[in-house]
């Protein structure tokens, strides 16, 4: 298909005097999952507020499947979405809840029942039409839910938060669930939430939004590994944040002086400093591995182990906030104890971008 | 729990229910004349409250009353409370004030005032002036009823079915309303049983041939003073429990006079 399932131009959104959302621009291509990953506040539950159509833009358009459903009530807009709390009708079965969408574009009963027994042995809900939605557990109501969504074969797919509300020892595997399920749907879906792990997990894109702006929309790998600005850098992921300086600026590619190493970081960010500028470099936890030469050293704080992995947090006066954290394997970090002096080599390539004051 | 504590509540309890008891018992006495305690019983009052005229057509003037106000004032007080919740416009206050009025203003005031406009107007004084009254009366009651179980119900629920395509109309009928109708029983029962034991008011607009039962029980005890009135109280008691036990199993009426003890039933 050409035409892409959702596309957002410069849409912005006023509650009063407080801007929630600044001419945000965004492109969902059919059958991809993207994420609106930032914290509480930052206009990503307004954005998808606004694509439903729960909310009205001040400026800009938004395109369903190239159509503009800007002025396009929400009831018209041929969405499916999954609520945090589910919203599931608490006086309808589960396959009530399920066939609710079809009814309302007047299908007939038995057609409509065809398609949510499909819509349910998708889900892995067959056998469980006549069950009350609290008669179930909180993974067979998000399952219902999103049953619920799919089943009128929306446009895009909308999900806030769905896992929130879940143990977190279930979450892991709903996310693979709930992404293979999307996927054998084959529909674009716009994912909200809070937690860059779920984000990085599940997303083929990530728009990363803080303050009522996307900072950065891309793969996971990009953001994570070349974040866009200091928020993004700092938002996913865990990071030591070191002070340097601008040695110079080649290509695509900067060179960054911290103590006697020399880094290499995306030069994007840091267009228009002069050489010898004050920078800071995000080293990500599981770039930094004992032994030299130094890039940074402190005095063991805590060792955590995590199964896979430890990390190791250490107290460092180079670093950002005086601490610094590690990710290494569970053999190298054997004997390593409290009080004890770690010396860590740095990666030769990292993030970096202009030094916030105070230094 | 302490004796002096459970005496206390056994105390309290005897109380309450004391001149609801007295009354049941003095029913069966053999007596023409109210005495207590009873010295032979009968059952001959009971007989006569069921087969006097005026309480006869008394009662029927009241379920006639009762019935047609209480669902005009259930229809009316939804409207009012769905459109206080739902929607803004000029005047919302005023409707608000206007609505929760007849709260602080006595029932005899209400009655007076109709009584007064329509002797005025020369309008008739038969059942619908009755019925206009005690909707008055009772409106307030069903517009809380219902407001308290529109800002208890889930929004999210109605965004979702708008979300499934369901257009605002469809959404009031499927799933607005079937969540509301214990709050809208709640206050159709409230409403029924405050009209059907409504007196002040009545008593001033009711003619002999439109009177209710409370005011036919007011002017009988008037005039005689024997157990009949206490058989008909005996009678009204046992007649509204069994209804309220009723309303209480099938429509779960605790959760919507909001008198569930948390962690109880």
């Amino acid at each position: 298909m050409a035409v892409e399932a959702l596309r957002l131009d410069g849409v912005t959104r006023r509650f009063g005097a407080v801007t929630a959302l600044h001419g945000a621009s965004l492109v969902v291509a059919p059958g991809e999952f993207v994420t609106l990953l930032g914290p509480s506040g930052c206009g990503k539950t307004t954005l998808l507020n606004l694509v439903a159509g729960f909310q009205t833009p001040d400026e800009g358009e938004i395109f369903l499947g190239g159509e503009s459903v800007t002025r396009v009530p929400v009831w018209k807009r041929d969405i499916g979405m999954v609520f945090q709390s589910y919203a599931l009708f608490p006086h309808m079965n589960v396959a009530e809840n399920v066939a609710y969408g079809l009814r309302a574009r007047g299908m007939p009963k038995v057609e409509a029942m065809g398609r949510v027994a499909e819509a349910l042995r998708m889900v892995r809900l067959s056998g469980l039409e006549d069950r009350r939605p609290r008669q179930l557990s909180g993974g067979q109501q998000q399952r219902a839910a999103l049953a619920r969504a799919l089943v009128i074969r929306p446009r895009i797919l909308l999900l806030d938060e769905p896992f929130s509300a879940l143990d977190r020892a279930l979450r892991g595997g709903l996310q693979v669930e709930v992404r293979e399920i999307q996927r054998a749907a084959g529909v674009a879906t716009l994912f909200v939430t809070h937690d860059q792990h779920e984000a990085l997990a599940m997303s083929d894109r990530i728009a990363v939004m803080s303050g009522g702006r996307i900072h950065q929309v891309g793969t996971p790998e990009e953001v994570y590994a070349r974040p866009a600005d200091r928020f993004v850098a700092g938002f996913v992921g865990d990071a030591t944040v070191l002070r340097g300086r601008l040695r110079g600026l080649m290509g695509g590619t900067a060179g960054i002086e911290v103590g006697q190493a020399v880094l290499e970081a995306d030069a994007a960010p840091l267009r228009g400093l002069s050489q010898g500028a004050p920078v800071d470099a995000f080293l990500r936890p599981e770039t930094l591995s004992p032994g030299g030469p130094a890039l940074l050293s402190g005095e063991v704080r805590s060792v955590v182990f995590q199964g896979g992995h430890v990390d190791v947090h250490l107290a460092c006066a180079e670093a950002a906030g005086g601490r610094a954290v590690a990710r290494l394997a569970p053999m190298l970090a054997s004997g390593l104890a409290a009080g004890s002096v770690l010396e860590l080599a740095g990666p030769s390539r990292c993030a970096a971008f202009p030094a916030e004051e105070p230094a | 729990m302490s004796w002096w504590l459970r005496l206390l509540v056994l105390l309290l309890l005897a109380f309450i229910a004391m001149p609801a008891l007295v009354a049941c018992i003095v029913a069966f006495d053999a007596r023409s004349i109210l005495n207590f305690p009873p010295q032979a019983w009968s059952m001959r009052w009971f007989e006569r409250a069921m087969t006097y005229p005026d309480f006869r057509d008394g009662a029927w003037n009241s379920l006639l009353v009762m019935i047609s106000a209480s669902v005009i004032a259930t229809l009316l007080g939804a409207g009012a409370a769905l459109a206080l919740e739902k929607l803004e416009f000029r005047g919302k206050r005023t409707l608000e004030a206007l609505v929760m009025a007849p709260l602080v203003v006595p029932h005899f005031v209400v009655g007076l005032g109709f009584l007064t406009l329509f002797a005025q107007s020369g309008l008739p004084r038969g059942l619908p002036l009755l019925v206009l009254c005690h909707v008055v009366l009772v409106l307030p009651f069903v517009v809380r009823s219902v407001w308290i179980s529109l800002k208890s119900l889930d929004g999210r629920l109605e965004d979702a079915a708008l979300s499934l395509g369901a257009p605002p109309s469809r959404v009031l009928r499927q799933v607005t309303l079937p969540l509301l109708l214990p709050g809208l029983a709640g206050g159709w029962l409230f409403a029924a049983i405050l009209s059907f034991t409504e007196f002040s008011a009545s008593l001033f607009v009711s003619t002999q041939r439109t009177q209710t039962l409370p005011v036919a029980m007011y002017n009988y005890v008037r005039e005689y003073a024997d157990p009949s009135i206490a058989a008909l109280s005996a009678i009204w008691i046992v007649t509204t429990m069994l209804l309220i036990l009723a309303a209480d199993r099938w429509l779960g009426l605790s959760r919507v006079l909001g008198t569930e003890v948390p962690g109880g039933r």
